[in-house]
């Protein structure tokens, strides 16, 4: 299936500051695109942008040559987005957890599924403990497991190796790499290294830095 | 048709346009009021009940009238900035705020003066000072919000969602407590029920509230004004102004 | 495992969902639930301290005194409404999803009212027998609570979708929040009187009936809107 994200003269201002300026973007089916920076350049706010959570910026967004406002419904559909917070609730198990969003992402309610996604994470025997009572990386896991779980084509990835130990960094980049073989497409913060290959493609942002004059 | 809202909308062409119009509110608001208070409190025939103590309306009820066209103004500026997206909307509901949340200050200031003749006391619950009081309440929580937020984008937003809710909750808060006043009904009577004014009593109301109107829009041009300067302190036509000027 | 797959449970599933997400979760946390309890018990406890303990003065005042004790305590459970999830990032999750976010909204909203505004109404006519109330207006208190308390918390959830992502949002959050109650007060507590006076008090259900109806069509969307603006930050 054809998968466009695409972004025209992006702009977006904090505090009487440019965070990015004439940010043109265009990402495809196949891509692992890496937003790279310094601390405080904007990468979480881009991703934001990217993934329709923020309508404080200047410029266009289009998803598969149509523009974004009209398109909203079908590109939320598409889409798997992991914030900076894992959105895992303390108080409900990993399964309960994913069942959740199993039903807000209007998939079938399977949980011979969930306990395949959980244990893909190497959560197999914490299935049933309240996530609060895991590790912070085990957390992360849980919400990683989405990945597992929700056949999206674009992954919107922000800092998702957070906490993540050494053998889980390598299955998780593994599966971004095969993701994006399969005709996925994957936008990434990290500060991680990632392995080169020939679907990986970097943007940098921060050498802006000038204030919003002119 | 488009281009002229977009035109009307844009801060550079509205600085330049109200610059001109400014003098003529000032000179009618300042003439308005003048003549409407002399005929007011000097002229206007003493009432066959209140005596001379009526006279208050004369701020009173222009007041009262300014504080919720007001709240109905920004709340309408807030629809267009949120629908539009035009920044000097919500850079005029700005403004509006403490403008309205003063008027409204200055209705229970004066109704509460007029209390003590006519009830013998400084405050009654009376049904339009009940409902004046839950504005300013209202007034006060867009403004505060406002100013809660650190990004201004998520500020003027919110102030305008909320004002917009609670435009759609003034005539139900004004016809509740209209409806608890008549059933709670103190003997004495209430400011909004009176007989018919003759003429030369209202006619003066009439020129206050004009006069009123012209203060708010003069203040509100003029507080735009700066907040368009403010906002757009970084655009180069307003370096410009300020070159020009320094 | 295949790339896409249509969404094909429609909204209601995420409705169910969601609704048995919040019930499971305040279940878990029932601290939560009897808190606003308490308050209420605590608030109307101190009334007659306060006041007198006279049963005749308190039966006169009573049906206002249950009316405010327990619109306050149900204000006090608001700011949690959104809050956590805000906080685990669970709400942005919300908010990206293909599903009508006012439904989901009004979805976490009717628990809210079932665990807070509901027991609060099937508790008032206990504290009503300390407060004197009159006898034959005990089923009308609680009906026009719970009724009440659904407008209550339909409108406190805007107020409580707006300041979110504020850090000191809760004593905004009233000042926000208490003078769109005010109506809701007027004709709850106006209900619990006409039936001490022996007055029809259908009038009275019939409008709060409507001012529900209007928070239903009305609220959804603006809580919807208020947490795409909170978001935002």
């Amino acid at each position: 299936m054809s998968l466009r994200l695409q972004a025209r003269k992006l702009a977006c201002e904090r505090d009487d500051r440019w965070l990015f300026r004439d940010l043109d973007l265009d990402i495809h089916a196949g891509e692992i695109v890496r937003v790279e920076g310094p601390n405080g350049s904007g990468k979480t706010t881009l991703l934001k942008i990217l993934s329709g959570q923020l309508a404080d910026f200047e410029g266009e967004l289009y998803w598969n040559d149509h523009p974004m406002r009209r398109k909203r419904q079908d590109f939320l559909a598409n889409l798997l987005y992991l914030g900076h917070a894992p959105g895992v609730k303390a108080a409900l198990t990993p399964l309960e957890n994913l069942a959740w969003y199993q039903a807000l992402a209007g998939e079938p309610d399977a949980e011979a599924a969930r306990f395949a996604a959980l244990a893909a994470m190497g959560l197999a025997g914490f299935e049933d403990l309240p996530a609060g009572q895991l590790s912070a990386g085990q957390q992360r896991r849980v919400a990683l497991a989405r990945l597992e779980l929700i056949p999206r084509p674009l992954w919107v990835l922000d800092e998702p190796f957070t906490a993540i130990d050494r053998d889980g960094v390598a299955a998780l980049e593994g599966r971004l790499a095969a993701h994006a073989l399969r005709g996925g497409c994957v936008l990434v913060t990290t500060h991680h290294a990632l392995a080169e290959s020939p679907a990986l493609r970097c943007i940098r942002l921060g050498q802006g830095g000038d204030d919003a004059a002119l | 048709m488009w281009a002229f809202i977009h035109k009307l909308g844009s801060p550079k062409w509205f600085y330049a346009i109200s610059e001109r119009l400014l003098p003529w509110f000032w000179v009618a608001a300042a003439a308005l009021i003048l003549v409407g208070s002399v005929w007011g409190l000097a002229f206007a025939p003493a009432d066959y009940q209140q005596g001379n103590s009526f006279r208050i309306i004369y701020v009173h009820v222009p007041a009262a009238f300014l504080a919720q066209s007001i709240f109905v103004t920004m709340a309408v500026a807030g629809f267009i900035f949120m629908v539009w997206k035009i920044k000097l909307a919500d850079m005029a509901a700005t403004v509006m705020a403490p403008l309205g949340a003063a008027m409204t200050f200055v209705a229970l200031f004066s109704g509460a003066v007029w209390g003590v003749p006519t009830w013998g006391t400084w405050w009654m619950w009376d049904a339009r000072l009940t409902s004046m009081l839950i504005l300013l309440f209202l007034y006060f929580g867009v403004i505060a919000l406002r100013g809660a937020f650190s990004s201004r984008d998520s500020a003027s937003r919110a102030a305008s969602l909320l004002a917009m809710v609670g435009v759609i909750n003034i005539p139900i808060i004004k016809y509740s407590v209209d409806w608890w006043y008549t059933l709670h009904q103190p003997a004495t009577f209430s400011m909004t029920s009176r007989p018919a004014m003759p003429m030369e009593m209202w006619a003066p109301l009439l020129i206050m509230v004009l006069g009123f109107y012209c203060f708010f829009i003069a203040v509100t041009l003029m507080r735009t004004r700066s907040e368009i300067l403010r906002r757009e302190s970084s655009k180069r036509w307003v370096r410009e102004l300020t070159m020009e000027v320094s | 495992m295949p790339l896409f797959r249509e969404p094909e449970g429609g909204a209601w599933v995420a409705i169910r969902a969601t609704l048995k997400r919040d019930l499971v979760l305040m279940m878990r946390r029932r601290s939560e639930v009897l808190n606003p309890l308490v308050f209420f018990a605590l608030v109307i406890t101190l009334f007659p301290i306060g006041i007198s303990p006279d049963p005749e003065l308190l039966a006169v005042i009573a049906p206002g005194l249950l009316w405010v004790a327990a619109l306050l305590a149900a204000l006090l459970s608001l700011d949690s409404l959104f809050r956590s999830d805000f906080d685990d990032g669970s709400l942005e999750q919300l908010l990206l999803s293909p599903q009508p976010l006012p439904a989901l909204a009004l979805a976490k909203v009717a628990v809210h009212w079932l665990l807070t505004g509901l027991p609060l109404a099937l508790m008032a006519p206990l504290l009503g027998i300390l407060l004197s109330l009159p006898s034959g207006s005990y089923a009308v208190l609680a009906l026009s609570l719970a009724l009440g308390s659904a407008s209550l918390s339909l409108i406190g959830a805007i107020g409580a979708a707006l300041t979110v992502g504020l850090s000191r949002g809760g004593v905004l959050l009233s000042l926000l929040v208490l003078p769109l109650y005010i109506p809701v007060l007027i004709f709850g507590a106006g209900a619990v009187q006409a039936a001490i006076l022996g007055d029809g008090v259908s009038a009275h259900l019939a409008i709060l009936g409507a001012l529900l109806a209007v928070a239903l069509g009305l609220a959804p969307w603006a809580i919807a809107a208020s947490l795409r603006i909170s978001i935002n930050g």
